[in-house]
């Protein structure tokens, strides 16, 4: 029986894809983004249909499926669009057999619903398994991303290493956070190391037990860590909460513990304003000449 | 922003859901900065020990008025092991996960109400008020 109603679905596949086409259009418009031209849908919805057809007809062609997905992936359609447009079509197919057979009855009605189900299923599961794919694939990929920005140490002078760490620190973090300091001192040579928390939004104790974890590492290895960039409220949390940063110095601003870093390693910034004007005095006369 | 706002904490991301959540609702309040760090960092103590010690619960959030006075009121919520000896983790520096062991106390210091409720082999429930000054 099922030869029957695949005949008439491809034999009328002209009649199905205007009805379907009519019965897509007023969904239109809560699924796609309005700056998307009205052709480019009526193109996409063209190919969608071929290629439910195709698969249809041949029952293992995934290629197809695939090269489609991965163009609605890429212009960054929803899967909403795609879910819809099966429903539809299921919907619409359903409608137009039994109107074209006329027999009424409901072991005839469920097996037609089932022959619809097992042409369709296939689709439904290759594109939600394509999207899921292209979404697991960005997520990790940003994963990856995440994990090199989040505990970057810089050498900005000799024996003089930053940290700035920038949002919520994690377990997974804190553990980067160790290792990179722990790392990047040996590494760099460096003696003072200044750990920023300008951007971190709170510290609560065990963003605290963390960073004081880390700083007693670092003095372990012969180095001095200096927390900077405590905002006042923060500061006034952390005294609330009764947590003791007093083993290790801390710093209002980055700048301050710069400075402090400086003297620490014996040496001062001296400005060269004299020299500066000397060499521009000299530049001068050789333009003169 | 609703009168109740309820956030689940299944994971370590949760924490920072909630933290971010507890904190726009107090700013919209009207809660200082400083308030709002208290709040933030008392929610995130509360959810990582929900996340801990339990693995799983909830965080509740409740505008609340009394006499002429508005505050903010949080309950974490946990059906976990529950805690044995209540006044031993009101204890500064006691620990039994290898943290600092301030978390509890601590929060009762930066709140304005702090009430723990619990019973072991049943969960707990922490309800803490912040009033708006």
């Amino acid at each position: 029986m099922e030869d029957r109603f695949l005949e008439k679905v491809l034999d009328n596949r002209n009649v199905i894809v205007d009805l379907w086409l009519r019965e897509i259009v007023p969904i239109k418009d809560e699924n796609y983004p309005t700056t998307i031209s009205h052709e480019l849908i009526d193109e996409i919805n063209r190919e969608f249909v071929e290629v439910i057809f195709s698969s249809i007809q041949h029952q293992h062609d995934v290629e197809n499926i695939e090269q489609f997905t991965e163009k609605l992936i890429n212009l960054g359609w929803p899967l909403s669009f795609i879910v819809d447009g099966l429903q539809t079509f299921r919907r619409v197919t359903i409608n137009y057999i039994l109107t074209e057979f006329k027999q009424i009855d409901t072991d005839y009605f469920s097996s037609i619903l089932e022959y619809a189900d097992n042409w369709l299923e296939p689709i439904i599961r290759q594109l939600v398994n394509e999207y899921t794919i292209s979404w697991e694939e960005t997520v990790s990929l940003q994963r990856i991303a995440l994990k090199e920005l989040s505990a970057p140490l810089i050498p900005v002078m000799e024996r003089i290493s930053v940290m700035p760490l920038i949002g919520a620190i994690d377990t997974e973090r804190a553990r980067l956070i160790m290792e990179n300091l722990l790392k990047g001192v040996t590494q760099h040579n460096a003696e003072v190391v200044l750990l920023d928390i300008t951007g971190v939004p709170i510290v609560d104790t065990m963003v605290a037990h963390h960073i004081i974890k880390a700083a007693e590492a670092v003095r372990l290895i012969g180095a001095t860590c200096i927390l900077v960039g405590i905002r006042p409220e923060i500061a006034q949390t952390i005294v609330n909460l009764g947590i003791n940063l007093s083993n290790f110095p801390t710093k209002s601003s980055l700048k301050k513990g710069f400075a402090e870093a400086l003297s620490i390693t014996n040496r001062q910034v001296i400005e060269l304003k004299e020299e500066q004007e000397n060499i521009e005095k000299l530049l001068d006369s050789l333009q003169k000449e | 922003m609703s009168l109740h706002s309820c956030i689940c904490i299944k994971n370590e991301w949760d924490i920072v859901g909630a933290r971010q959540m507890g904190r726009e609702i107090a700013r919209v309040m009207g809660f200082c900065t400083v308030d709002q760090a208290r709040i933030a960092t008392a929610i995130s103590e509360l959810a990582r020990n929900i996340f801990l010690y339990a693995e799983e619960g909830k965080i509740y959030f409740e505008i609340i008025h009394q006499h002429n006075r508005k505050g903010l009121r949080m309950i974490a919520i946990d059906t976990g092991p529950g805690i044995d000896d209540i006044s031993k983790v009101m204890e500064d520096g006691y620990t039994t996960s290898g943290g600092l062991g301030a978390g509890l106390p601590g929060v009762k210091r930066i709140m304005d109400e702090f009430e723990l409720i619990s019973e072991v082999g049943k969960g707990t429930k922490v309800t803490v008020v912040k009033w708006l000054r």
